[in-house]
């Protein structure tokens, strides 16, 4: 391919305003992702993630029915599903994990029951996989504005969440409320899935939270140097998954995640430090692993 | 060697008739303990004999269902605002594959004196500098934590606990996994603190390693059995007490 067939291959879809749409929708969700799953990958929440995902489905066919925004509803069951874990871990001997496998299919099954009452409301294809592609003007501001309300507060609340994942012991002893922490993070992770819904869908949104940070993490020991590579691989892939749908047209979502997935591979293998080539040549990162 | 006689120093850390349970199940009880400002203080018992706990109710984590805390005559809440207690975890309380730096560690024992975007000023840094610096950390600052040896990482949680400024350090179990020379430098280090005023708690369940720097011991097990100077209290029975009777193994030389 030369360059301008590359040209070519970028510029046509860009006839479609649905493509040009759909292309900005899924890098900026694909940034405010990334800069999220830095957080997720560190403190470990992946399975959360899924979680809240899936917890999420009742509240959107419910928003359809009342004719309210669907992130409404998306944000109120997301949040009910974060409590609900909480009380009954509190309140229960079971183990934290067997909690949020038991709330979140729970709430799904609830949603999956609402949606095949109400066909004429909503698709189920939609919400489980997205559709990006089909994105209104109105869902887009949305999506804009809850994806803005995330960036500004990890913006904020950066080195603060940091210290939270890394010792709360600590963070508690200078007088940082992390309980407070903590349910800002699962706030603006349930704001998060909201906001990626229309793109990926609820199935596949716990990719973008944790795997351009799983790639990150392999390439850099400095989280501040963590947080825009998570960025970065996370809009790469947004924007190129998205194209690839188009030549393909194939599932948008499914290629975006697809993208990424060979990206963190990609990193996996080639990492200058922790990549496998290396490690399997002995290097000063394994050698320091066996001392201690 | 000491500026002024420990007892004529100010009491800093004040546990007063402190009873801690969960859900019930006591933890501690009725322990009452008073530390000076300018000690050094070992807090010995067994792995459950609640020296983690009477940590946490220190640092105003957990709330006494009796009894009452109070570090420089302050409750809890104004003790964290303040950033007085200083805590130095065990290593295995840490996730050493953390992306941050000996330096990023140091720093955040300033983040307490910073406004909300914890964004570092000159004076921080100079700070952070300087306990990097006490503790012979200054070369390994741009390192990630993992890549330090134990003993290196010891001393980056305790540059952490002298950039917090904190009046109070407490140490938990600071001696395991760790060699000579970094235990030298620690204890000279702890001395050195000691004589500036600061009061320091050590928990450990290794008697040796502190008889020879502690002004005072705690012997704990589920209460405070006994605290005082070494000599008073380190007695057979006190000691069958604290570890129910496997005491030889634990017995310093004397």
């Amino acid at each position: 391919m030369d360059t301008l067939a590359i040209w070519q291959w970028l510029i046509a879809p860009l006839q479609y305003e649905f493509m040009i749409k759909a292309l900005i929708v899924s890098a900026f969700v694909g940034a405010v992702c990334a800069f999220l799953s830095c957080y997720m990958t560190l403190k470990g929440w992946a399975l959360m993630g899924d979680a809240v995902s899936h917890s999420v489905t009742p509240g959107v066919v419910l928003a359809y029915i009342f004719n309210l925004p669907y992130s409404i509803g998306a944000f109120v069951f997301g949040i009910g599903s974060v409590l609900a874990i909480g009380f009954i871990k509190s309140k229960t001997r079971i183990k934290e994990d067997t909690v949020i496998g038991l709330v979140f299919t729970g709430f799904f099954a609830l949603g999956l029951v609402l949606i095949s009452k109400n066909p004429s409301n909503v698709d189920l294809l939609h919400i489980l996989f997205g559709n990006v592609l089909g994105i209104s003007t109105g869902d887009m501001i949305q999506t804009f504005i809850i994806g803005s309300i995330t960036l500004v507060t990890l913006l904020v609340l950066r080195k603060d969440l940091l210290l939270f994942c890394f010792d709360p012991t600590h963070a508690r002893s200078i007088g940082i409320n992390i309980v407070a922490l903590h349910y800002i993070l699962l706030g603006v992770l349930s704001l998060t899935i909201v906001a990626a819904l229309q793109t990926v869908g609820i199935i596949l949104v716990v990719a973008m939270l944790v795997t351009p940070g799983a790639t990150a993490y392999l390439l850099t020991d400095h989280f501040d140097r963590m947080i825009p590579l998570a960025i970065a691989s996370g809009v790469f892939s947004s924007v190129l998954g998205t194209y690839i749908s188009y030549y393909l047209d194939g599932s948008t979502g499914g290629c975006i995640v697809v993208t990424q997935t060979l990206l963190f591979v990609v990193a996996m293998i080639f990492a200058p430090k922790y990549g496998l080539l290396k490690q399997r040549s002995g290097s000063p990162a394994a050698e320091i692993e066996g001392e201690a | 060697m000491r500026m002024a006689p420990v007892g004529a120093n100010p009491v800093s850390v004040e546990v007063e008739n402190v009873t801690v349970d969960y859900n019930g199940k006591v933890a501690l009880h009725g322990a009452s303990l008073q530390l000076r400002a300018g000690s050094i203080c070992g807090l010995v018992g067994m792995n459950g004999s609640g020296k983690s706990t009477l940590f946490k109710a220190i640092m105003g984590f957990v709330p006494p269902s009796a009894g009452r805390v109070l570090i420089q005559g302050l409750p809890s809440r104004l003790v964290q605002k303040r950033s007085l207690v200083a805590y130095v975890p065990q290593a295995e309380e840490v996730d050493w594959n953390f992306p941050v730096s000996v330096w990023d560690v140091v720093m955040m024992g300033r983040y307490g004196y910073m406004n909300l975007l914890r964004i570092p000023g000159a004076r921080d840094r100079q700070i952070v500098y300087d306990s990097l610096e006490r503790v012979q950390m200054l070369e390994m600052r741009d390192r990630q934590i993992g890549e330090l040896s134990g003993g290196q990482r010891k001393r980056a949680f305790l540059a952490r606990a002298l950039a917090q400024q904190g009046s109070v350090i407490l140490l938990d179990e600071p001696f395991t996994g760790v060699d000579i020379k970094t235990e030298k430098t620690m204890i000279d280090l702890l001395l050195e603190l000691k004589q500036q005023g600061h009061t320091i708690l050590i928990s450990t369940h290794d008697l040796a390693s502190i008889t020879t720097f502690c002004d005072q011991v705690v012997l704990i097990n589920r209460t405070i059995l006994a605290y005082g100077d070494i000599s008073d209290v380190f007695t057979e029975e006190n000691l069958a007490r604290t570890f129910g009777g496997s005491v030889g193994k634990f017995l310093p030389e004397s």
